[in-house]
């Protein structure tokens, strides 16, 4: 059997959309290597998730009880289901929690893993892998030679396609095992209403809004179009707003279906992060700033004005 | 303490990339520290400056890794270790990993420090791989790190803020913008580090089992949809075409 296990990942107790989106991609590769469709999702109440996953493709979901997230504890739990349902090909997500368990995982299971994959297609029974390298300034094409291959896969990369899946529901019985890192606290007030790095929509910030008492103009935006905020490394570097908001090289990389870039001039280390965006707006006084060479939309007029403008319609449009 | 950092050299981001088949054309590549390396090597130094011990700058690639080890010492690293790979495999972070990992359990080493990814491949894989071949735990994107004998508490970044957690050393930590604020080389140091030793290990001393990956090809980047900027006589008008734009034409709010 050529079977695909897909990590899912909930936040919140709800299912993330990635869950979706690799369950999808998995069903595709499943298809052309003959083999059927687990997705696991890390939670006492599976049943909860079933449903939707398995209309978009998984044969069986699975829930494993690995209670608070913990690096190694999730590793031990993944790959106590690897043994068991031995895939030869494992999707998990390229999320900030997926980044260090996947790294364990691959070690453990002995796998080849190819990280932060935008692309999945299958040649000749091996599942080759795209993923930007070099700032997304190259593409490369690979395929995994060990008899496990593993994925990492950037959030909104995946198309969400529906299909019946069998959907059967089971408990597994993994557990956590040695841990030896311990979580002392945790500080989520300075973070983003949505998250950065799985958001859909993004609307940034950049020098061009002049001082930190303007964010609000920016926040309005996102907020109407349930975005999540984003930053410029020069409005981080200038103590406009906090790191975690930090699109680019030094800040996050990101994918969303649309990128809202107001006042960023666009430099070669914010394109890096942004990027492989689906649509990105670019609103700047200066129309020769490089942004406007990979925005699908250019706007070039002061964003104070311009803003605020489209922060009403939008509002007018949406309800 | 001893302290093993892992200092990866990539192209510097405004350094043009040209695409060969399955490799990148290197003429004119303009070769940096990868950043996040930059807060480990910065990091290594100043727990030997509280604790004690030694810091060895280890890379791999082909030979010029050398300057990066240069610039490692300069900074103020005791030792430098070149693993001398010549090929593509280093895209392979389970090959990398392994190589890595053998070298640092002949040292036997307290804390092993990289960046949190490389800005060439932003795998985030090498670090915490090696954390588990050596079966110690790891701090990943840490923003501050105290040590108490070998009890480890650090501040870390997590989805949505920050966490802080306990451990223990021997441990494995990747370093996030904000950990430190990386020194620069003194003259002094970019002199006398010219002359210091480069220790070279071979795959073959160090045992590994081979490349786990095939680079199937390698490709320029997809070409964008065509952008167009938008006319219009003012704000309003601006932002009625832009939502029709991204509601009717993008379809993506």
């Amino acid at each position: 059997m050529a079977d695909v296990l897909v990590v899912g990942e909930l936040k919140n107790g709800e299912l993330k959309k990635i869950s979706k989106e690799l369950t999808s991609a998995a069903r595709k590769i499943a298809d052309a290597i003959g083999g059927k469709v687990h997705t696991l999702i890390i939670t006492d109440n599976v049943d909860a998730f079933a449903g939707d996953l398995k209309a978009v493709g998984a044969d069986a979901v699975i829930g494993a009880n690995l209670g608070e997230f913990s690096p190694e504890g999730y590793a031990n739990g993944i790959f106590a289901v690897i043994q068991e349902k031995k895939p030869a090909v494992v999707l998990m997500p390229h999320s900030a929690q997926g980044k260090e368990y996947s790294a364990r995982v691959a070690i453990k299971a002995n796998a080849g893993i190819v990280a932060d994959a935008v692309a999945l297609s299958v040649d000749g029974g091996k599942v080759v892998a795209k993923k930007p390298i070099y700032s997304g300034k190259a593409y490369a094409n690979f395929k995994v030679s060990s008899d496990i291959q593993m994925f990492t896969v950037r959030a909104n990369s995946q198309e969400v396609t529906p299909k019946d899946g069998a959907g059967a529901v089971e408990k597994s019985g993994a557990s956590v095992g040695e841990v030896r890192t311990k979580s002392l606290s945790k500080d989520l007030s300075g973070g983003n209403k949505v998250q950065l790095a799985d958001a859909s929509i993004i609307v940034s910030g950049g020098r061009g809004i002049k001082g930190p008492e303007n964010w609000p103009i920016i926040q309005d935006l996102a907020d109407t179009l349930g975005a999540a905020l984003g930053a410029s490394r020069a409005t981080v570097d200038a103590g406009w707003i906090s790191h975690s908001h930090q699109v680019g090289q030094t800040g996050k990389t990101v994918s969303p279906n649309c990128y809202i870039a107001c006042g960023i001039s666009g430099a070669i280390q914010h394109l890096a992060g942004m990027g492989s965006s689906k649509y990105i707006v670019a609103i700047n006084k200066d129309g020769d700033a490089p942004i406007f060479k990979v925005a699908t939309y250019g706007v070039v007029a002061d964003l104070f004005e311009v803003v605020p403008a489209l922060t009403s319609e939008f509002k007018k449009v949406l309800g | 303490m001893k302290i093993v950092v892992l200092v990866k050299q990539v192209p510097d981001t405004e350094t043009n990339i040209k695409v060969g088949d399955k490799s990148i054309n290197e003429a004119g590549v303009k070769w940096i520290i990868s950043p996040y390396d930059e807060f480990a090597i910065e990091e290594g130094i100043r727990i030997r400056e509280k604790s004690g011990g030694e810091v060895i700058a280890v890379s791999l690639g082909p030979d010029r890794v050398v300057e990066a080890l240069r610039t490692a010492y300069a900074m103020g690293v005791d030792r430098a270790v070149h693993v001398k790979v010549d090929d593509y495999v280093t895209f392979d972070s389970t090959y990398t990993s392994e190589l890595l990992a053998n070298f640092i359990k002949a040292e036997n080493a307290d804390v092993i420090i990289g960046g949190r990814q490389s800005i060439d491949t932003d795998s985030s894989q090498v670090v915490v791989q090696i954390a588990e071949r050596l079966n110690v735990p790891h701090v990943a994107m840490a923003l501050k790190l105290e040590f108490d004998g070998n009890k480890v508490t650090a501040t870390r970044e997590i989805e949505g803020g920050t966490e802080v957690v306990e451990t223990s050393a021997p441990l494995a930590v990747t370093a996030q913008k904000g950990l430190n604020e990386p020194r620069y080389p003194s003259l002094k140091g970019i002199m006398s580090a010219k002359k210091k030793p480069v220790d070279v290990k071979k795959p073959e001393e160090l045992g590994a089992t081979g490349s786990k990956l095939e680079v199937v090809s390698l490709e320029p980047p997809p070409p964008r949809i065509a952008g167009r900027k938008l006319e219009a006589a003012d704000a309003q008008g601006f932002a009625s075409q832009l939502v029709k734009a991204l509601r009717e034409e993008a379809k993506v709010i």
